[in-house]
Formats: structure tokens, sequence, C-alpha cells
């Protein structure tokens, strides 16, 4: 019996092979939708991550309330007891200070008259010392696009766009023009050892990479820092672990009011990252409810036509002994059968694109000119075991569904009924 | 005589829901068949010709009386032991021949045999048979759109006899077929009702039909208004 009916839904083309397409269709941009997804939310997790948020992020908490103006009087004072107690704490985690801060780039003639000059987004991290965790935070060898890494104090890096415009190369001076952490003026000459591109588009507009012994120096932070950066291990973000690090840490202040005390965020807490990360875990959900709902009316709909036709069958069936329940459960087979078939092969082509995209990338530089997102300009799909078998929900769920709800007729109707309708 | 009566009608009534209230379909029937009858229900459309046939064809079942098929209660039937008492005990001819398109003559007719579990063997050997009996050995392997209609119903026949079964309902069995082809299907009927001594009943107001049958019963509205014995010794 079962044989006799996979032979009649092997020949019956719109009864197999239509619904096999539409399930590979839904599968397959499920599957590469979900890769999309994971790629991009990956993505901008890592980029603010390493450039922006850390996995947490230390400030004193009047910095953190004007964090986007920089204002590094308010900055972290006692840098080094601070990192030095929070490394013993946390021995897995990587720690380091930054200093953000504004300034003027001035590039001089050979008369130290001003050449060009342009606003410069200063960041100082630790480029000097002995391994500097730092140096792959910012992958700044990849970024590397002439010159070299500074190798002794008073070398900078500054992004490849930036020096463009300013019409410096590497090996040539500039001064940078800002204000100490006491709001007095700060002057310091630099030379520029190479020249950067990140690939993100807030960094490559204007960025100015000082050593932070250098910018201490220079900004009067002697001991001070704009913020304090803490890594999970293996460098991978996890909300729980980044959330329970953060209230032991905070724990300690509770109660006062101190606006100087420093106060640990997590990366979720940051700039609007949370409804991000919802939105990468909320949306898998939706974009398989949304396939299931797309494809079941498809499948129903055409359930339904093939139903119409099916009834003769249906009919002949039931006369010739089987009971509903036994029609309408091979029925029901079938469709699962065929939404087996059509999600493994789905699966197959959602991969496989899913990952070229993730070899290739997709480059979205120009269209993201003007924008201020900590997202890479090239794009990558990423595959996560997820992908494996998150296109089976819509695909087994939607064959089902839409033959159930276009069985029912069947099921519900009188016997005679159905012959009824049979015979017009 | 009496003893051989397999079908037994009692005061059947049906009635259907219509809009608020009720449409009385059949009447009060009352009808015994017996064995190896060839019967036709005849009547004018919308009688009841088809009603009744689904009922003893336990496709439907009474509103009120009792009607009693190779004594089982069609009212009292379930589901599944209606569909056994179909699988094992009853055949239907349709107007629309209903053969399944996708596939051959062959699996057409060997279809009910399948639910029968019977080896594959004695399948073939039924399935064959069946096929002699009306003509269609040849087509085996054809698919029910390569044949004419009337090659259709014959397989039709095929299907409803290849399991052997005591009654064979039939409802407007050459509705759809011109006068040569009816002929020879009623012939075919009627050899196979001699030989097999199977229970026949039809549905029909087709006079080529009406001209074979050894029993005429008339239906309008709902009642029998005449139940005639055709003597065929001519
Ligand atoms: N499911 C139903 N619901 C309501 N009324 C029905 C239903 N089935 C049949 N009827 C009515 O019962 C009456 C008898 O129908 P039936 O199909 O038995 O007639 P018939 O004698 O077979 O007619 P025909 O020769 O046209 O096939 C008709 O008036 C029909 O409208
Ligand atoms: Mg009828």
């Amino acid at each position: 019996m079962i044989r006799f009916l996979l032979k009649g839904l092997l020949r019956d083309r719109s009864r197999s092979l239509f619904p096999i397409l539409v399930v590979i269709a839904g599968v397959s941009l499920t599957v590469l939708l979900h890769g999309w997804i994971t790629g991009v939310i990956g993505d901008m997790v890592n980029s603010n991550a390493n450039f922006s948020t850390g996995h947490v992020k230390i400030m004193t908490k009047a910095y953190a309330e004007n964090e986007d103006q920089m204002p590094n009087d308010l900055a972290l004072l006692g840098v080094d007891e601070i990192l030095t107690d929070l490394r013993k704490r946390y021995p897995d985690m990587i720690w380091v200070n930054r200093i953000r801060f504004g300034g003027l780039l001035d590039i001089p003639d050979e008369n130290r008259e001003t050449k060009t000059h342009g606003p410069a987004m200063g960041l100082a991290v630790d480029l000097l010392s002995n391994k500097s965790p730092e140096i792959a935070n910012l992958n700044i060898e990849k970024a590397l696009v002439h010159g070299r890494l500074p190798e002794k104090p008073g070398e900078i890096l500054i992004s490849d766009d930036f020096a463009t415009k300013l019409g410096v190369s590497p090996g040539e001076s500039a001064t940078l023009l800002s204000s100490t952490m006491y709001g007095s003026m700060a002057m310091q000459n630099y030379v520029i050892a190479g020249t950067v591109r990140f690939g993100v588009r807030p960094m490559d507009r204007g960025a100015m990479i000082v050593d932070i012994s250098d910018a201490q120096l220079a900004l009067d932070m002697s001991d001070a820092s704009s913020e304090i950066l803490g890594y999970l291990e293996d460098h991978i973000y996890d909300d729980a672990k980044a959330a329970e690090v953060a209230m032991r840490f905070n724990a300690e202040f509770a109660g006062s009011e101190d606006e100087f005390d420093p106060v640990m965020l997590t990366l979720r807490e940051q700039k609007d990252l949370a409804s991000y990360l919802d939105m990468a875990s909320g949306m898998s959900g939706i974009l398989v409810f949304v396939f299931v709902l797309a494809m079941s009316l498809v499948l129903w709909n055409a359930g339904l036509i093939g139903g119409l036709r099916r009834y003769g069958e249906v009919g002949v069936r039931l006369a010739i002994g089987e009971n509903k329940g036994q029609v309408y459960r091979s029925m029901i087979y079938e469709s699962a059968l065929i939404g087996v078939i059509g999600s493994v092969i789905g699966t197959a082509i959602g991969l496989g694109i899913s990952y070229l995209i993730q070899v290739k990338g997709f480059d979205f530089g120009s269209m993201m000119k003007s924008s201020t997102m900590m997202l890479s300009n090239v794009l990558r799909t990423q595959i996560t075991s997820e992908a494996y078998y998150i296109g089976f929900l819509p695909g087994l769920f939607s064959t089902v569904l839409g033959t159930m709800l276009s069985g029912i007729g069947i099921y519900k109707r009188q016997t005679a009924q159905l012959f009824k309708e049979l015979e017009v | 005589m009496e003893d051989s009566k397999i079908i037994l009608i009692d005061a059947l009534v049906k009635q259907f829901p219509i809009g608020g209230g009720e449409f009385t379909a059949l009447d009060g029937i009352d009808l015994t068949f017996g064995k190896g009858e060839f019967a036709g229900v005849v009547g004018p459309s919308g009688s009841g010709k088809t009603t009744l046939l689904n009922i003893i064809g336990s496709l439907d079942t009474p509103t009120d009386g009792r009607v009693s098929v190779l004594d089982q209660s069609i009212g009292d039937l379930s589901h599944k032991k209606a569909a056994r008492l179909r699988n094992e005990h009853l055949g239907f001819i349709f107007q629309t021949f209903n053969l399944l398109p996708v596939y051959t003559v062959f699996e057409n007719v060997e279809f009910p045999l399948l639910l029968l579990k019977m080896t594959a063997a004695s399948r073939k050997n039924a399935v064959q048979d069946a096929l002699e009996w009306v003509g269609l050995s040849n087509k085996v392997k054809s698919r029910p759109a390569q044949l004419s209609g009337g090659e259709c119903q014959r397989v039709a026949i095929a299907r409803a006899m290849v399991k052997r079964p005591e009654i064979v309902l039939a409802d407007e069995p050459t509705a759809n077929l011109d006068a040569e082809n009816s002929h020879n299907i009623l012939q075919t009927m009627e050899k196979l009702n001699a030989e097999l001594e199977t229970t026949f009943i039809f549905a029909t107001h087709d006079e080529k039909v009406i001209r074979y049958l050894h029993r005429k019963i008339h239906l309008e509205d709902g009642r029998v208004v005449k139940d005639e014995l055709i003597d065929k010794k001519n």
C-alpha cells in the first residue's frame, strides 16, 4: 500500500514537484536569511566590541552620561590600580584602557607653517607594550595600508582616507591640537608611522590612533583613561557572563552617590545594541514563522486545488474500504515526506549560498558612506549549527499544516457528500 | 428464497438538514434484495436514487428505520466497520468512472486488493481475471487518459469486481457513455451477474439500462411507487 501511494506521489508532479519546489524555495531562503542575520549581527557585535564598547566597559558614572562628548575631565583616575585588580580577579578576561579624544590634526610645511589640517577622532590604545592585545583587538596589522606600525613613542597611525584628505604620507609629521583633561590647551608633535583602513566607516573617516602613554602625556592624563574595556575569554560575547561580571563589579559601588565612581556596562547595555541583539534572536523566530505562514498558504491553496482533483481519489479510496482517518493520515504522511525532501534540498542550497557569501562577502561600502554604525563595509553570512536545522521548521510545518488545512474539508464532510461533489 | 435475502430495508427515512428545516429525501422505504439480483432503482431526478444507494453502500446512514446489509445494521456501524464492510463485500461503480489518473489500468484494478492484504501473486491473478471479464487484458499498462470512456468504465467494473464482492452498487454507470458502450457494459455486468451470482443494484433513469433490469423499483419523491419483476425468459 505504501509503495502504491509513493508511486502515485512520484507520478503526480503537481502533488510532488510543485510542493517540493515551494518548500525548497522557502527553506533555502530561510537558511540564507538566517545566515545573513547571524552574520550581520555578529559583525556588528564584533565591530562594536573591538572599536567601541568592549564586552564590558568601565567609565565614571559622570563620563558614561555624556559619553558621546568624550568628557575627559570626567575620566577614570587611578587606572593602573583598577587594571591590576581586574586582571587579578578575572584572569581569563583581557582588560585594556583607552582614551578617546577630539582634536585638530595640523600638517606643517617645511617652514613649520600650517599646510593642511582637519578634525581628528582620537583613539589612544596600548600600541607599544610587548604583546599588547590591542593590536589584535583592532586587527591593526591587517588594517595597515601604508607604512608600518608605531615602534616608539611619538609615532601614530591615521586612517588612510584621512591621510589622503590631508595630503600626508608615512614618515611625515603632524601636530595634534587638543585640550588637556583640565581644560587647557594641548599641543603635541607626532610622526605618522602608517595609515590604516578598518573597513568600518566611522573609524575610516578621521581616526588617529595614538599610543596610550603618548596620549596620557599630551592630554595631561597620567594614570587616567576615558574607559577600561574588558573582553571575555575566546573573544566571544556571552551576554550572561558579561552581565554577571558587571553585576559583581557594580555591587561594590552600590548606594554610593559619587559621580566619579566607576560603573561597568555590558556591550548589550551600550548604545542601542540591546535592541539589535534582541532582533537577532527574535528575527530567526519571526523568519521561521513568516515562512511557515507564507508557505503554508501557498501549499494550502495548492493542496485545495490538488485536493479537489483528489476528491476522486479520496472518494474511490473510501468506497473501496479505507476509512477517512486512513486517507487523511496517508495524505499527511505524504506531505511530511515532501517536507523532508524539500527541506533537505532547500537546506543544502541555502547553506551552499550562505557559504559562498561567508567566504566572498558582500561589499556595502558605497551604501554606508555616512553611516555611523560600527559595521563592516563587507558583510558576510555566518553559518551556525542552527542553520542546519532551522529550515526544517518551515519546511515540515508548512507542508503538514497546508495538507491538514486542505484535507480537513475531506475529513469534515459527510462521506456521501464527497461523492456528490465528485460527480459534478 | 427468503433465507437468501442479503439486503433488508425496513421503514427507511432519510432527511437532510436544509435551511432551518429538514428535507425528506427517502420517506419510508421497505425493500429486500436477494442474492444474485439484477435490480435497478429508477425514477426522475431528485427522487432519492443516489441517496438510497449511498445508504445501502454504508456511505451514508439512515435517519430512521433499519437497513441491514449482509447482517450488518448500517445505522449502527462505526466509520471503521463501515469501511471494512465496503472493503470486503461491496463494489462501487460511479457515473464518472473515477479511475486514478496516475495509475495504470492494472494498478487501478489492483488497488482494492492492496487493502485486503493479498499476496502479490494472488493479486496478479485476480487482476488478470477481472480484466479478462471486461475484455481489457491487452490494456494492462495503459493510463486512464489513454482509454475511451467505455474502456474506462470497463476498468471501473473490473475494479469493482476484482475482489468478487457480494454486492455491486452502480449509480448511473452509463450516463457518460454512448449507446454502443452502454450495451457493452451492461452485457458484461449481466454476464458477471450470471457467472458469479453477484447482486447488482443500479440507480438510473437511462432507458438503455432499464431494458436489462430483472427488477425495477420505481422511486418518486422518496417513496417506492412500484416494484416489478421482469420476466427475462424471452
Ligand atoms: N446532502 C444533501 N443535503 C440536502 N439535500 C440533499 C442532499 N443529498 C440529496 N439531497 C436531496 O435529496 C433528494 C434526492 O437526491 P438524490 O441525489 O438521491 O436524487 P437522485 O434520484 O439520485 O437524482 P439524480 O437522478 O438527479 O441523480 C434531492 O432533492 C436532493 O436535492
Ligand atoms: Mg443520483
